[in-house]
């Protein structure tokens, strides 16, 4: 086997817009992934993390550079990349093991379909909705389940197909707080279990510390990799690990990062200098 | 002071009331009976026509300009023992369905299109939305001189009236598709065939049948303009007609008439919506 990494992004770039308005989303990006390792992505907003998972999943061009998915260049979307959205990527019309077993009624599937595939294929459909906790909805429609399910049942549509890497963009974003860490240690057990390659993009600091083995801190205007930090804790996480003194350590190391790389510690000084003006003036 | 008992807030308890007085009926968007939305319901109808009742009772009025209910119907009862109401029904009922059908069977393929791919909105929305400012009636003198007085001029009137209407509302139904339902597709490696045929037009279906029930509405009010082509029968004729001879309580027989089959229509719609997409009116109950 190569040792080459699952994905390559080599000095990434991406443009938007033309002309004065231009923006400059992603700047010399480089990243490797190895097969396996679950990375996550933070950043203040406008850091481009988003587009950088767009751009690996080929549902954003990229301007310059190059991003090998098995050293190919990746050129669109495809099924070995699949992608988990925040909300509204479930289809409302089918239940919710129709919508799992979507990908089985595409071409891209059923071209070389055998009986003994199909069954395999059902098979897995099964094991999945068992997995996910979804058995007693599985006849449901996704309008009938609370945003936690819904999200259960985007992740097991996505692993299906056995992609080889698993994207996912601020999956639980839209979560209250209890059923995220619910949901934490649901994906952590579950690309245990199917060794998946994962890169998960969030704002949440400890989201991204308790799923990520690596935290890839990105940087707004330009869009780039600002630092990139091993996670210390043992590979396999359960929530008291959040009280530790590392984790606690790496995340306010993280969040002063992202603070200072947004320029909200410049705005506090600001702030600080404002208010002792205003201050001066009444006084 | 000492704390007021509970027993002085009678009906102002916070959160949601409960369904009595006329307090529950003015809480924003709060959910009301079955019973008192059937007994509103049939209040508003019931109102108009009580009033109209008792202002053409007085004779105050001259007939000429309001006719009663009972003349009306009795007008309508002669209409369709003499002078063949079915038929004016049938044949203007027909007239509105090919027209909508026909406008319906262009505008869902080619909304789809405009819809989809930015390529096409680009080349055809500008071009619709300057037709569909041009009045229908307009185009009346036209429809004679290319399409003849027969059958087809009917249809063609009411065809420009509702298509680039309705081309435009489908082409909306299909942007309103969620991005994130096609990309999901995009990334199990759907082809772009499957992701219009299992995605945005599976996803659009039932926006797509309200978007057919409203533009059937705007069909029928251009009924009364497409029969003024050449026409001998059907329900907007014999408006037409009768305005002739002031005949009013025809003209009312007539109106109200269109307005019965409109709403027959439109509920006839509502219950195909709710048996074709039962997943959009279940109660959540897990």
């Amino acid at each position: 086997m190569s040792t080459a990494a699952l994905v390559q992004c080599r000095s990434v770039g991406k443009i938007f817009g033309g002309g004065r308005g231009q923006v400059t989303a992603l700047e010399n990006v480089s990243l490797d992934v190895a097969e396996g390792e679950f990375v996550t992505i933070v950043g203040a907003s406008g850091c481009g993390k988003s587009t950088l998972l767009r751009a690996i999943g080929g549902l954003e061009t990229h301007s310059s550079g190059d991003i090998l998915v098995e050293g190919r260049a990746v050129q669109g979307p495809g099924s070995d990349r699949a992608m988990v959205f925040q909300n509204y990527s479930l289809y409302p019309w089918l239940s919710v093991a129709d919508n799992i077993r979507f990908t089985r009624c595409l071409s891209a599937h059923t071209r070389d379909r055998t009986s003994s595939s199909v069954e395999a294929a059902l098979g897995r459909a099964e094991a999945l909705i068992r997995l996910m906790g979804l058995s007693h909805v599985r006849e449901a429609h996704p309008n009938q389940l609370s945003g936690g399910m819904q999200q259960r049942v985007a992740i097991a549509r996505a692993l299906l197909s056995r992609p080889r890497i698993l994207l996912m963009d601020e999956p639980f974003g839209a979560l209250d707080a209890q059923t995220r860490e619910v949901m934490h240690d649901l994906i952590l057990h579950v690309s245990e279990l199917e060794r998946s390659t994962v890169i998960f993009v969030t704002h949440d600091v400890e989201e991204a510390i308790y799923l990520g083995k690596r935290v890839v801190l990105m940087a707004p205007r330009p869009g780039r990799i600002d630092s990139v930090y091993e996670v210390p804790l043992p590979a396999h996480r359960s929530q008291e690990m959040k009280q530790d003194p590392i984790f606690l350590r790496l995340r306010t190391q993280i969040l002063d990062r992202i603070r200072e790389t947004a320029g909200m510690k410049t705005d506090l000084d600001l702030l600080r200098k404002l208010s002792g003006a205003a201050a001066g003036t009444l006084g | 002071m000492p704390p007021s008992p509970p027993s002085t807030h009678t009906g102002s308890t916070p959160g949601r009331p409960r369904g009595q007085g006329l307090r529950a009926l003015w809480t924003i968007r709060a959910p009301i009976s079955p019973r008192s939305y059937w007994a509103l319901a049939g209040l508003g109808l019931l109102l108009p026509l009580a009033a109209w009742t008792l202002l053409a009772s007085f004779g105050a009025i001259n007939k000429v300009f309001l006719p009663g209910p009972l003349d009306v119907l009795v007008r309508l009862g002669h209409w369709w023992s003499e002078d063949d109401l079915a038929g004016d029904i049938g044949i203007s009922v027909y007239r509105v369905v090919a027209g909508w059908a026909l406008s319906a069977l262009i505008a869902l393929p080619l909304g789809l299109y405009i819809g989809t791919f930015r390529s096409v909105q680009a080349l055809l929305e500008p071009l619709t939305d300057f037709i569909r400012y041009m009045p229908a009636v307009a185009f009346i003198p036209l429809v004679m001189l290319w399409i003849g007085i027969d059958e087809r001029s009917k249809v063609a009137i009411i065809f420009i009236g509702t298509f680039f209407q309705m081309v435009l509302m489908v082409a909306e139904d299909m942007r309103r598709v969620p991005t994130a339902q096609i990309e999901a597709a995009q990334t199990m490696g759907a082809t772009r065939g499957e992701i219009l045929e299992k995605v945005i037009l599976a996803s659009a279906k039932p926006a797509l049948l309200d978007t057919l029930r409203i533009t059937m509405g705007w069909a029928w009010t251009y009924l009364v303009v497409a029969e003024l082509v050449a026409a001998n029968s059907g329900l907007g004729y014999a408006i037409v007609k009768a305005q002739r001879f002031l005949q009013t309580d025809k003209i009312f027989a007539g109106i109200l008439l269109i307005g019965a089959i409109g709403l027959a229509i439109d509920q006839a719609f509502r219950l195909v919506h709710r048996l074709a997409f039962p997943w959009l009116h279940a109660r959540s109950g897990l």
